[in-house]
């Protein structure tokens, strides 16, 4: 990182400390929201925007981690443990949906993720005697921090705030590593990757296992942030939502999820004066920006600096070669 | 005193044909390639040395016969698992990372072969590569351009890098596919030089495909001629060069 | 065993009508590589074109059929190639798979703001009549939807291979390169093929709908159903997609009967995995071999 980038970093998160003090209840669990998704969609975003698969189960694994942490911070675990089983169920899943989804070409993993995401929501509304089906679970307990209670909204909204911290951390710490690099190198030429030694089918799998991890753990802050879960919050349609706030914002920038999650989730603020309409306004939106710009808005903002502040073009001409 | 063990041969092609319909493009090639050798594998267009690579690289599967790196057979072996075998490989077209630095372009050729992925998840940034991805540049003089995006480099140049990348894992034997095609006569003097010095400091063994004689004929030090699928010649650069049946082969084409 | 018989002939009528919607997709597929995850919303939408045909401009049933189809095929077949699908093909697939998953939202809300979010009656094509055979009871409409959908795929399949522009279709999905060259007009049969896909999800609306009702929301089983078929029977071919739809149709129906109502939506859904799992390639396909 450079040091302009630190400040940028360091100004962000005193800006997101100090944003919550002195709003109200609504605004403050608003932006807990925002957090939890980012933290989802950053996860996503590892899987399609660095490795190039479409999931649309994303908001299964957050059921997923969901679900885990309430039955067992129900069952009186700490909060810790459970998000820690949360976040390996999801990641053992991941695995095992996508290593033969994998084998394939195409894009299967969308159809494997689907068909989970559905059978999902099947098994959450059905099993009512474990997920008290279509009424759901409630009760579940805030958890305690080093002996400080996080009931408030604001306090748990700072709670929120630690793990989005941790999780960006390890999603920074991720695309630094060499695996970074292989997933540049996928994207930008991956016939030449792969007689480089990369595989890709290793690094894909375990880059949408590691995405759907970062599911479960935002699922497990869900669960006692609003306390209250059932199926319908984890249906398909919230998957497409997800994928749909990476996309936005734009894959494969780091920050891309952040800002999307932020769209998605002020948009129908916004928009309230369209009512029922933001829905439409807003996939009609998404289908011109993949027109104009497939990089979602953070890519729409470099291709207009670049425009502005021409740097050193990839040189087109020698593309094809030339003959003396 | 005992005779010298002959050592096996690092790539051993074994009566290899492929057949597209009706057409054999590889008819029953079998050749040898020893460790420090430059074998050039030349004929017309459609001779069927394409594909031969193709079929040795695993992009194809050869219709019948088999093939051997280092006595370990490559059979349904990937492309990433023959690159960690110790293979390396440049492509015809341009095959760099456009937009990555030069640095990360010969780093990422690398990183691979050191650990495993998750060591790679939670080790260094450069897989402890960069000085050794400096050494490479350095030996192409390329370090002026360390941190320039590959894609903003002449052809050339990226021809280079290349190589570069094709030599970073320590390979024991670099295929080259058409290494001069596209390349300026300043450029293509200083490649060939680059190649010959590498192969003789680190005994590496080449198998090159190229269009071009000349560079063919100073490059090698065995050549085998390729027409219609077959091999029709094999032999020092000088006697191929003059053997009536290839240069038939050149001017029937 | 009578019972068994109607379960079957059902399964069969129901999966002739999801065969129609997998064909479609696989079409798409095959001609310009589009996986359109519309699809399911592609066989919701003309049916809310025929009831807009007869309880707003008050036309007869089958007129509001034929602007149904005059409608589908200008949206779904070609402002979806020439607004969505054409401008993003540059890009390459994943844009695309992202717009047609935001198409589906769009025409899912736009019916659920501008019609209504209740599961509407729509009229049924054929008699409503029961036929007693050997003790089994045989419906009309079962009947008459499997032979419907069963006239439309084997009329398409003589069309691919029977008639110069229907080969020429086939060329152009196998190799638009080679097809070019050989002088087809490769836009034009890429845009057949999506107002043939346009028109094929009319007909299996139109013959769904009476069952199932009209409502937004179909799209999202309906969909799922093609995906599965699709890929159960072997994507890329119109025989698949048919054996895929009517396996499908027959599963569905005796998992209602015999295991559980609660997961009869899960047993496609096993099915998929299960394919997946052990023969990627689908029941009829032959595995593609590496591209490089």
């Amino acid at each position: 990182m450079t040091r302009l980038q630190m400040l940028f970093c360091a100004l962000g998160l005193a800006g997101l400390i100090a944003a919550p003090l002195g709003q109200g209840n609504y605004i403050v669990y608003t932006m807990t929201s925002w957090l939890v998704f980012s933290i989802s969609a950053m996860g996503l975003n590892l899987t399609l925007g660095y490795a190039g698969q479409v999931s649309l189960a994303q908001a299964g694994f957050m059921g997923v981690g969901a679900y885990v942490t309430a039955l067992m911070t129900l069952a009186g675990v700490p909060w810790i443990a459970a998000a820690f089983v949360s976040i390996s169920t999801s990641f053992v899943l991941g695995l095992l949906l996508g290593y033969p989804a994998l084998r394939v070409q195409h894009h299967f993993l969308a159809f494997v993720t689907l068909a989970f995401n559905t059978l999902l929501f099947l098994v959450l509304r059905n099993e009512e005697e474990i997920t008290g089906g279509s009424f759901g679970l409630v009760g579940m307990p805030r958890p305690n921090v080093l002996g400080l209670a996080t009931d408030s909204n604001l306090s748990f909204y700072y709670f929120a705030l630690v793990c989005f911290v941790v999780a960006a951390g390890v999603m920074w710490w991720i695309l630094r590593s060499p695996w970074g690099r292989a997933f540049k190198a996928l994207r930008e030429n991956p016939i030449r990757a792969e007689s480089l030694g990369l595989k890709i089918r290793r690094q894909t799998l375990l880059a949408f296992a590691i995405g759907s991890a970062f599911g479960g753990f935002a699922g497990a802050l869900q669960t006692p942030q609003v306390q209250f879960i059932e199926p319908h919050s984890f249906a398909l349609i919230h998957s497409l939502k997800l994928l749909l706030m990476v996309v936005v914002g734009g894959s494969g920038f780091f920050f891309g999820p952040m800002l999307g999650a932020a769209v998605v989730i002020l948009l129908p603020e916004v928009l309230r004066f369209t009512e029922g309409y933001y829905l439409i306004i807003y996939a009609t939106l998404v289908i011109l920006l993949m027109v104009y710009s497939p990089g979602g808005l953070i890519g729409a903002g470099h291709k207009i600096r670049d425009r502005l502040m021409p740097r050193t073009e990839a040189r087109r001409d020698m593309e094809k070669g030339f003959q003396l | 005193m005992t005779a010298p063990i002959p050592s096996a041969p690092v790539l051993s092609v074994r009566a290899m044909s492929k057949q597209f319909g009706g057409i054999r493009a590889v008819n029953n090639v079998s050749f040898d390639v020893h460790k420090g050798e430059i074998l050039g594998l030349i004929g017309p267009n459609g001779s069927g040395k394409s594909t031969l690579f193709n079929c040795i690289l695993g992009q194809l599967r050869p219709t019948s016969g088999h093939c051997e790196i280092a006595g370990r057979s490559t059979d349904g072996v990937r492309p990433a698992d023959l690159s960690l075998m110790g293979v390396g490989r440049t492509f015809q077209q341009l095959s760099v990372f456009p937009r990555m630095t030069v640095l990360d372009n010969v780093i990422l050729a690398g990183q691979e072969h050191e650990g495993t992925i998750l060591t790679r998840l939670f080790g260094r940034p450069d897989a402890g590569l960069t000085d050794k991805a400096k050494q490479l540049i350095e030996f192409f003089r390329l370090t002026p351009y360390l941190q320039t995006e590959a894609g903003a480099l002449s052809y050339g140049q990226q021809k280079l890098v290349d190589a570069a990348m094709a030599f970073m894992a320590g390979p024991q034997i670099v295929l080259l596919d058409e290494p001069a095609g596209g390349v300026n006569l300043t450029m293509l003097a200083h490649l060939k030089e680059r190649l010959v010095t590498y192969n003789r400091e680190h005994g590496t063994t080449f198998v090159v495909i190229e269009h071009n004689m000349e560079f063919v004929m100073s490059l090698c030090t065995r050549i085998i001629v390729l027409a219609q699928g077959e091999i029709i010649a094999e032999g020092r650069p000088e006697d191929i060069r003059a053997n009536p049946l290839v240069i038939d082969a050149y001017l029937g084409g | 065993m009578a019972e068994f018989i109607q379960i079957i002939l059902s399964g069969l009528a129901a999966g002739s009508i999801y065969a129609l919607a997998a064909v479609g997709f696989t079409l798409l597929w095959q001609a310009s590589q589009t996986i359109n995850f519309a699809q399911g919303e592609f066989v919701m939408l003309p049916a809310f074109f025929v009831l807009v045909g007869m309880t707003v401009l008050g036309l007869g049933l089958w007129p509001s059929v034929a602007l149904a189809l005059v409608l589908s095929l200008l949206v779904l077949g070609v402002m979806f190639k020439k607004l969505v699908v054409e401008p993003m093909l540059p890009h390459g697939t994943l844009p695309l798979v992202i717009a047609t998953i935001a198409l589906g939202l769009l025409l899912k809300e736009s019916v659920k703001e501008f019609y209504g979010a209740t599961a509407q009656p729509f009229p049924p094509i054929f008699p409503q009549e029961v036929y007693q055979v050997a003790g089994a009871s045989i419906a009309a409409q079962d009947i008459g939807n499997l032979a419907v959908s069963m006239l439309a795929i084997g009329g398409l399949q003589l069309f691919l291979t029977r008639t110069r522009t229907g080969r020429c279709m086939q060329a152009t999905a196998q190799n638009p390169a080679v097809a070019e060259i050989l002088g087809v007009n490769v836009k034009r049969m890429v845009m057949y093929t999506f107002l043939i896909n346009a028109a094929l999800a009319t007909v299996a609306s139109v013959l769904i709908s009476p069952i199932y009702l009209a409502k937004f929301s179909n799209g999202e089983t309906l969909g799922l159903v093609a995906f599965i078929a699709a890929i159960v029977g072997g994507f890329n071919q119109i025989r698949g997609a048919l054996v895929g739809g009517l396996l499908i149709g027959v599963i569905d129906n005796i998992s209602a009967v015999y295991i559980s109502a609660q997961y009869r939506s899960a047993m496609p859904l096993l099915l998929l995995i299960a394919i997946i799992l052990f023969r990627p390639q689908g029941l009829l396909g032959t595995s593609e071999g590496r591209s490089v």
